[in-house]
């Protein structure tokens, strides 16, 4: 009975039909599908390819996380989350994981009842301008009308920006990316202002995509990753160890590829203990003991998630910078599994 | 017992006891399992962040507003920016659905072909498409603000919004206005007065003419008296955009055209529908008494017709209130924009955020209800 009144109640601003469980393993178990919240179509992160199948970043965060539990990648169902949904969606228990390029931030682990699992790309906040303004840097902007998201770290840290050089702006936030996406188009802001990964993404839906340009300056530190409630620690850890089985298998070389191979040739102790062939690290999760084989051969390890997503052959073509792994000069770093 | 439980005044309060029993468990089994589940998600509750700085631009403010103003101040932000293009937005819907409604039973065909039209097409689409199509038919098709349609350099129209002349009161500006409020109380007296001795000798006094140009006259006088202490703000191109002056953003017209023409195709039908319900006898009746076609309608069709008009049209007031929150969509900084959209994303307390959202569009519906209600009760037939 608890449970599905605090749905009916702190999630007035949507419909919640399932109340949040303590446990949500085994929530999860007995549906028999992780319940992902993902975004409304961010290239390279979570929108549809042509066959109308959500791809990214971030659905493949959710795959490898269903991998896991269910050792099948597919047994995942999406919500279509807006910025400002995503909090509510996730405390009411409506998904079991919110991975929707969601910065991590002070106020947001210690206030809203989640916590951070992780963190899926490095990322900062840039500004796009129209080139024929001739602008150089963000320093020349003020004055201007901005366009962005409403109820984002992005609208914040435009206002800190501005207000710490002492410029003056004109803020126009809303609902949707893709509204802000077709105001800036329509010419009603100077500047268009998300992080440098969704500038890059966007800029691809734009009518000539070629007509703007990304100004030099980083603004800000958005590490975004997967998102779960706070205090359900065994589900944490799940999501928390998926993500890092990824980078891990690309450290070491296994791709969805040679994992069959790797998995049977057994001269790597680490890699034994990374693909559940000696141990129980899967038992220790609550999962079975090839949870993290499933991952890397499903969904792939994080090098090939990047590249297929937001790699050279992609249209959104970002380079990797920070995120490559910390032994290719970048942050991503994991745990190790042992 | 069982003779209690035959006798039908006691069972019925038996079951409205249970009932209320039962309608009070469900109230506190649900406030006390939301308190239970906030706690043990560490969720933060109660009201101390609306001291706390907001930290957010909003592009339109009716009172003072800036990044370091409190949450609570954001609040008052969007409740007034709401109220804003409410009340325009009835006062428009009002007229313009008059207007419609009248034309539908023009004797003319074009034009009560022409009002139907309207009616037809404008009810039957989603408010919503009409806001999206309103904000980017006007976006795409204005021009930038450095290729501004120039009105003598005094309004500027461009894709960021019209900018006009922001008027400055200077010393002594206030005198009008003392003035005005004069004028308003003696226009009162003069209404009853004519009122009173039309009822005692039947001569009719002029006396709404008389009253609007005294309202507009003498406060214009006691400006010029003192040698218009008034000076203009003049908008002006710099860098990016216009500044100085005042503006109307392209947000806010779309949303108060959208309500606006989305309402009174409504009001059109409700003042229709009110006209014709008063029989055709009266009117003939009226005209052989030798009244006017004037007097005809304003003392015998309309004071019947508004008995039937004011309730249905108390309805259409409060739902453009409630559809003023699809503003959200094309980024107009109302109530449910600010409070409910960023406010509530930047601090997560959807509960309390929420529950005050809900809390004040009920008290303004309310108060729209009393007044109405008001109104009805005042033009209702008077019995003798």
């Amino acid at each position: 009975m608890k449970r599905i009144f605090i749905a009916a109640l702190a999630a007035t601003a949507m419909t919640a039909t399932t109340g949040a469980s303590a446990d949500t393993l085994s929530t999860v178990k007995g549906k028999g599908f992780v319940q992902c919240g993902v975004g409304q179509g961010l290239p390279g992160f979570s929108s549809p390819d042509a066959q109308g199948k959500w791809q990214g970043i971030d659905v493949d965060v959710c795959r490898a996380v269903a991998a896991a539990v269910f050792g099948n990648a597919e047994k995942v169902k999406y919500t279509h989350l807006s910025a400002k949904e995503r909090f509510t969606a996730l405390q009411s228990g409506e998904i079991d994981i919110l991975v929707r390029n969601t910065t991590e931030t002070f106020t947001r682990d210690t206030g809203l009842g989640l916590d951070f699992a992780g963190i899926n790309y490095y990322d900062g906040q840039g500004f796009m301008v129209r080139k024929d303004l001739g602008v150089q840097s963000a320093k020349e902007l003020s004055g201007a009308a901005v366009c962005t998201n409403m109820g984002t770290t992005t609208e914040m840290n435009a206002a800190d920006y501005f207000r710490s050089n002492g410029m003056e702006y004109k803020i126009v936030a809303f609902e949707k990316m893709d509204e802000v996406v077709a105001a800036y188009d329509a010419g009603r802001c100077d500047v268009f202002t998300t992080d440098r990964s969704g500038l890059a993404a966007q800029r691809t839906k734009l009518k000539n995509s070629a007509d703007h340009v990304i100004l030099p300056e980083t603004i800000s530190k958005e590490p975004l990753g997967p998102v779960v409630r706070h205090g359900d620690n065994r589900w944490g850890d799940i999501v928390r160890w998926s993500l890092r089985a990824m980078k891990n298998a690309e450290e070491m070389g296994v791709s969805s590829d040679n994992v069959d191979a790797m998995r049977a040739d057994k001269r790597n102790p680490s890699r034994n203990r990374l693909l559940g062939t000696v141990g129980n690290m899967g038992e220790k999760l609550g999962l079975s003991n090839d949870w993290s084989y499933n991952i890397i051969k499903q969904v792939g390890n994080y090098g090939q998630m990047y590249d297929r997503h937001l790699g050279p052959t992609t249209t959104i073509n970002l380079p990797r910078g920070i995120n490559h792994l910390w032994t290719n000069g970048g942050i991503q770093y994991a745990a190790p599994i042992r | 017992m069982l003779a209690l439980w035959r006798n039908s005044r006691v069972r019925g309060w038996i079951f409205q006891l249970v009932a209320l029993t039962l309608f009070l468990y469900f109230g506190w089994s649900l406030w006390d399992n939301l308190q239970t589940n906030l706690a043990s998600r560490g969720i933060t509750t109660g009201f101390n962040f609306l001291n706390t700085e907001a930290g957010f631009g909003i592009i339109s403010h009716l009172i003072d507003y800036s990044e370091s103003s409190t949450y609570g101040r954001a609040f008052l932000v969007g409740l007034l920016n709401t109220l804003l293009v409410s009340v325009l937005g009835i006062f428009l819907a009002t007229l313009l659905g008059l207007l419609i409604g009248v034309g539908r039973l023009s004797n003319n065909w074009l034009i009560s072909r022409l009002a139907l039209g309207y009616v037809e097409l404008i009810r039957n689409i989603p408010l919503l498409l009409q806001i999206f199509f309103w904000y980017f038919a006007v976006l795409r098709s204005l021009p930038s603000p450095r290729q501004s349609v120039n009105w003598g350099e005094l309004f500027f129209l461009n894709n960021r919004g019209i900018y006009m002349p922001a008027p400055i009161p200077e010393q002594g500006f206030g005198w009008a206005g003392w003035a005005l409020l004069l004028t308003l109380i003696g226009v009162v007296l003069l209404f009853r007065w004519a009122v009173r001795r039309q009822h005692q000798t039947g001569r009719i006094f002029p006396r709404w003419r008389v009253s609007i140009g005294l309202l507009i006259v003498v406060p214009l006088l006691v400006l010029a008296l003192q040698g218009f202490p008034l000076s203009w703000e003049l908008p002006a191109l710099k860098g990016f955009n216009f500044k100085g002056g005042l503006v109307m953003i392209p947000e806010f017209m779309a949303i108060l055209l959208a309500l606006t023409i989305y309402t009174a195709s409504y009001i059109a039908e409700i003042v229709r529908s009110g006209i014709e319900s008063v029989n055709r006898g009266q009117t003939e009746a009226a005209r052989s008494l030798g009244l006017t076609h004037g007097q005809t309608l304003r003392l015998i069709i309309l004071p019947q017709a508004l008995r039937v008009i004011i309730p249905p049209l108390t309805s259409q007031y409060l739902n453009l209130l409630k559809n003023s929150s699809l503003a959200a969509a094309v980024a107009y900084p109302e109530l449910v924009s600010v409070f409910a959209g960023t406010v509530l994303n930047q601090t997560g307390q959807a509960v309390e955020v929420i529950a005050i959202t809900m809390g004040v569009y009920l008290l303004i519906s309310l108060l729209i209800s009393l007044l109405m209600n008001w109104y009805n009760h005042k033009m209702k037939l008077v019995e003798r």
